[in-house]
């Protein structure tokens, strides 16, 4: 019989020592993964270190850095700034994609990196947002660009005794916006079949003068796609540009085929997806313009 | 026969009387009981699809701290050629038997094959793990087609094909054959300008009611066994537990806990006889709740199908021959709903020349069960995408297509009941006017239409309808409320009685506190319990006025029971009290003698004792009903997402006894049918 240890620390040294002292622990924050897997069986681990007690895992500001977030800040709280929700509409609405209103209040950015979904919806967003995750760890601080943080499907950098303690989303530029796309067969709910972020910004004449181009559920990780990206700057987003970005983003993808899609379906809408996105994120900068 | 039509309280919006305890969550559903020195048990499942079961060692599992017991098919009685007495069709033991604990032979994925108790469910879970079971792993099949071939692997050596002539010496996983003809076919396509065949293939799904399988049991020192669980028949645990587990059927206490869905799921046994096999072990109460992973993989799904429909018609829209071929897929054993399927396909439409077939294939899947209204969307699914079709050639308007060949009343359906009084004529006209069928459609968007038909069943119920001292009144029931039942019989309660519904508690009870009901399903428990209630409160009724009249010292015939009072209509002059009530909407003049239910209650002591009444009903009336669904859907051509515009559903209901549910239902309904696409 397998037993569980549950610690609740309060400050990061303790998490960190606790972590340090078992060979079997997980971290746990709002927990919408992680006891799933546990229910199911897929982890049975020995020790649960809950960090939701550390003060500065919770909290996140908005300044002229940007956005820092703490790990665990649930969705939900996040969700209630009106300042952020402005800042980073695509980010915040692929993060607002995950699970029900009741995951919404315990789910958090850090913990969809963190399990390391290939079709975590928050993550695309991140990284077309250039967020950057600060890890701390027996060996100190480190810090590591999104799109570096997860390897594969369950799979971080995080090694052992390492705590993803809070991610920085710079401050986007001035006409700058960002969209965030997923399919689902349903309407929501769901788990993506392949989704899209894309991150724009344009000057005045409305020709494309930064791009970050971003897909999940087609890779064994979140991709970043610079020749999506390259195939919009300098343009004006015409039908030609969004064509070539779509379709840079159908050839960067190699999804797998399952129950939720095949290979081939998912390398074309991803490519759809991309499009669209473009075009939401292109409205949002002129709407604010 | 004269039809009531003014009722008080049938078809009014009544506060529901399991409401309030559902959304506090006082209600108890199958996993909410737990008894004093309850423990839990685990069952062991097959890792695979088909396999010979070589040994079982529980050695480990038992030496685990706090594993109190273990069992298997060695603990349940060889089925044999036993039947199960099943009403009008009896079942075969060895088809019930293996799926609470597979007996030799492994024929799906996930199958019981044997289960611990432990104190904890937790420590019960890890013994199943302990458990050894060896396997001879076979070839298995899984698809309905290579499963029919002659060199399948076969499932069962003793199943061979029913319904052919002559029974063939070979076994096969062809379990069923059944063909109803009337008319002359190829007469029928001979007269058609237009012929259209198809073959839809309707892929199996799983009931996904919210509530997964749980229960509890008991045994006493006098071998009495008490189970508490969710189904959809308490009476139906009782037989078929008696059945798997030899225990004496009346040594067997079923009490159904609220039950959080089934639609046709919950029409059998899967963990209660393990249960009660573990408390008859380990002398302590256990629990079994089944994961929602478990449900999935083990319990019964819904067949998959694949039908073959070819329909002829004139020019001019008549149809004059419809063929229909059916396959069902059972899973491992005979359970499908093939005979309806084969029945009912083709019920919505007059035709003289029908043929109407159909085989059952067994495969290496869990054992199929109902799911709402078992049998008939698979090839009603079929026979409509084929006269949409036909319609849509014929350029005509597929609901004018359908007026033209609708049954009618006085039609005679393949099952060979002639329609009495139908709907479906009426469901057309007002489809034809509906506001959504007027609305222009976009691009990319398109609007389909379907017809659909159900028989619904009648069978046995029973009712008991008892009296308190201040006239309250309980209304006892077998039936599992699935849907709003006991609000239903409260309605039906009040409308005979004349007394406020809000004065009428109903209650499903257990097995020993009623008489036998068939179990809910087949939209059968408003109709035949329905009809119990109503008989038990006739009786009531008719032994109120007895009373009264014995209190006033007149004859019955004198004493008539208006608006939940008897009233004695000697000295009024009247004939008939009724008559003066139609006259001015009231009880009769104050000078007539009155007593309520209330005071007659208060008095029962001096009359004749408690009042009660008891009833019990095989109801023979159920009339089919039908329906027409029509769906207005947006495509994006990009990602081949459908997004469902409109949706209206038509449906001849009879009369809703309560209309706020009947209308939930229709809405519960489309959930299903835009959660399924």
């Amino acid at each position: 019989m397998q037993s569980v240890q549950y610690a609740a620390p309060t400050t990061l040294a303790q998490a960190t020592q606790a972590l340090q002292g078992a060979s079997d622990a997980k971290i746990l924050a709002g927990g919408t993964d992680l006891l799933v897997q546990m229910k199911l069986g897929i982890r049975e681990p020995g020790l649960i270190v809950d960090i939701k007690r550390i003060p500065e895992l919770t909290a996140f500001t908005l300044g002229e850095h940007g956005l820092h977030l703490g790990a665990a800040l649930t969705s939900a709280i996040l969700h209630d700034d009106a300042q952020v929700r402005a800042r980073y509409p695509g980010f915040m609405e692929a993060l607002g994609l995950i699970g029900s209103s009741q995951v919404q209040g315990r789910c958090s950015a850090g913990g969809n990196l963190c399990n390391a979904s290939p079709a975590a919806d928050s993550v695309p967003a991140l990284i077309v947002n250039r967020a950057v995750c600060n890890i701390l760890g027996p060996a100190g601080e480190r810090s590591v660009a999104v799109e570096a943080f997860t390897t594969g499907p369950g799979k971080n950098c995080l090694g052992s005794g390492e705590i993803l303690v809070s991610i920085d989303l710079p401050l986007p530029a001035p006409r700058s916006s960002d969209a965030y796309l997923r399919f689902i067969p349903r309407t929501e709910m769901d788990i993506a079949v392949a989704g899209a972020a894309v991150a724009l910004t344009l000057d005045a004449a409305g020709v494309c003068t930064a791009a970050r181009v971003a897909i999940g559920a087609v890779a064994p990780t979140a991709l970043l796609v610079p020749a999506a990206a390259e195939a919009l700057i300098g343009t004006a987003l015409d039908d030609t540009a969004l064509a070539n970005a779509a379709a840079a983003a159908s050839a960067a993808a190699s999804p797998i085929t399952d129950k939720r899609g095949t290979a081939e379906y998912r390398k074309k809408v991803v490519g759809v997806l991309v499009r669209r996105a473009a075009l939401i994120a292109k409205a949002r900068i002129e709407a604010d313009s | 026969m004269k039809v009531k039509t003014d009722f008080k309280y049938v078809g009014t919006r009544p506060i529901r009387p399991d409401g309030l305890d559902k959304v506090t969550g006082r209600a108890m559903y199958g996993a909410d009981l737990n008894l004093q020195g309850m423990v839990y048990g685990h069952i062991v499942r097959s890792p695979h699809a088909h396999a010979v079961i070589k040994s079982i060692d529980f050695s480990e599992a038992m030496k685990l701290p706090g594993v109190l017991a273990t069992m298997s098919a060695a603990d349940l009685p060889e089925p044999g050629d036993k039947k199960i007495p099943g009403g009008e069709v009896d079942f075969e033991l060895k088809a019930f038997s293996p799926i609470v604990m597979a007996r030799g032979k492994v024929f799906f994925h996930a199958q019981s094959v044997a289960a611990v108790a432990a104190t904890t469910a937790s420590i019960a879970a890890a013994a199943a793990k302990l458990v050894k079971v060896e396997y001879d792993v076979l070839p298995h099949v899984l698809d309905i087609h290579e499963a029919a071939r002659d060199d399948a692997p076969l499932l069962h050596e003793d199943v061979f094909t029913q319904g052919v002539d002559p029974v063939p010496t070979r076994p096969s996983n062809v379990s069923a054959e059944i063909e109803l003809k009337m008319g002359d076919l190829d007469a029928g396509f001979a007269a058609a300008d237009l012929v259209i065949e198809r073959t839809y293939s309707v892929p199996m799904c799983h009931q996904g009611y919210i509530e997964p399988h749980a229960c509890v049991a008991q045994f006493d020192e006098n071998g009495k066994v008490e189970i508490w669980c969710c189904t959809q028949g308490a009476f139906m645990v009782r037989t078929l537990t008696a059945a798997v587990t030899g225990i004496e059927l009346g040594k067997i206490k079923v009490t159904p806990s609220e039950i959080g869905g089934g639609f046709g799921g919950k029409t059998t046994i899967y963990i209660e006889p393990v249960a009660a096999i573990l408390a008859q072990k380990c002398g302590r109460p256990v629990k079994i709740v089944m994961s929602r992973e478990d449900v999935f993989r083990a319990s019964g799904p819904v067949s998959s199908s694949e039908t073959r429909v070819k329909i002829g018609v004139t020019k001019d829209g008549k149809i004059t021959a419809m063929d229909t071929d059916i396959i069902m897929d059972s899973g491992a054993f005979s359970s499908s709903p093939l005979f309806p399927a084969v029945m009912f396909g083709t019920a919505c439409y007059r035709c003289d020349n029908i043929r109407s077939s159909g085989r059952e294939v067994l495969t290496n899947k869990p054992k199929v069960y109902a799911y709402r209204a078992p049998g008939a969307p698979q090839p009603i699914l079929a026979v409509e995408c084929v006269i949409n079709e036909i319609a849509q050639q014929l350029q005509m308007d597929p609901i004018e297509f359908r007026q033209l060949n609708a049954v009618n009343e006085g039609d005679l359906p393949l099952f060979g009941v002639p329609f009495q009084a139908i709907g479906l004529q009426e469901i057309l006209r007002e489809a034809k006017k509906h506001p959504n069928y007027q609305v222009a459609l976009g691009e990319n968007q398109g609007r389909g239409v379907a017809c659909a038909f159900w028989i619904n069943a009648g069978m046995q119920s029973s009712a008991t309808i008892n009296v308190s001292e201040d006239g309250r009144v309980n209304v006892l029931t077998g039936n599992p409320d699935i849907g709003g039942s006991r609000a239903s019989m409260a309605l039906l309660t009040a409308e005979v009685l004349g007394i406020p519904v809000d004065t009428i508690r109903p209650a499903v009870v257990d097995t020993d506190s009623i008489a036998y009901s068939d179990l809910t399903g087949g939209s059968r428990t408003t109709l035949a319990t329905g009809g119990a209630v109503i008989k038990a409160a006739e009786a009531l009724v008719a032994e109120l006025r007895k009373r009264a009249a014995a209190l006033w010292g007149i004859n019955v015939e004198e004493v008539d029971w208006i608006d939940g009072s008897a009233v004695a209509r000697s000295g009024t002059g009247l004939e008939t009290l009724n008559e003066a009530r139609a006259n001015d909407g009231h009880a009769p003049a104050t000078a007539a003698k009155s007593l309520t239910l209330a005071q007659l209650a208060a008095q029962a002591g001096v009359t004749g004792g408690p009042l009660c009444a008891v009833a019990s009903h095989n109801a023979h009336n159920a009339a089919p009903s039908f329906a027409l669904n029509m769906c207005d859907v947006e495509v994006d051509k990009e990602t081949g997402k459908v997004e469902i515009l409109r949706y209206t559903c038509i449906q001849d209901a009879g009369k809703p006894c309560i209309r706020p549910t009947w209308k939930a239902r229709c809405k519960a309904v489309l959930c299903r049918v835009s959660a399924g696409r």
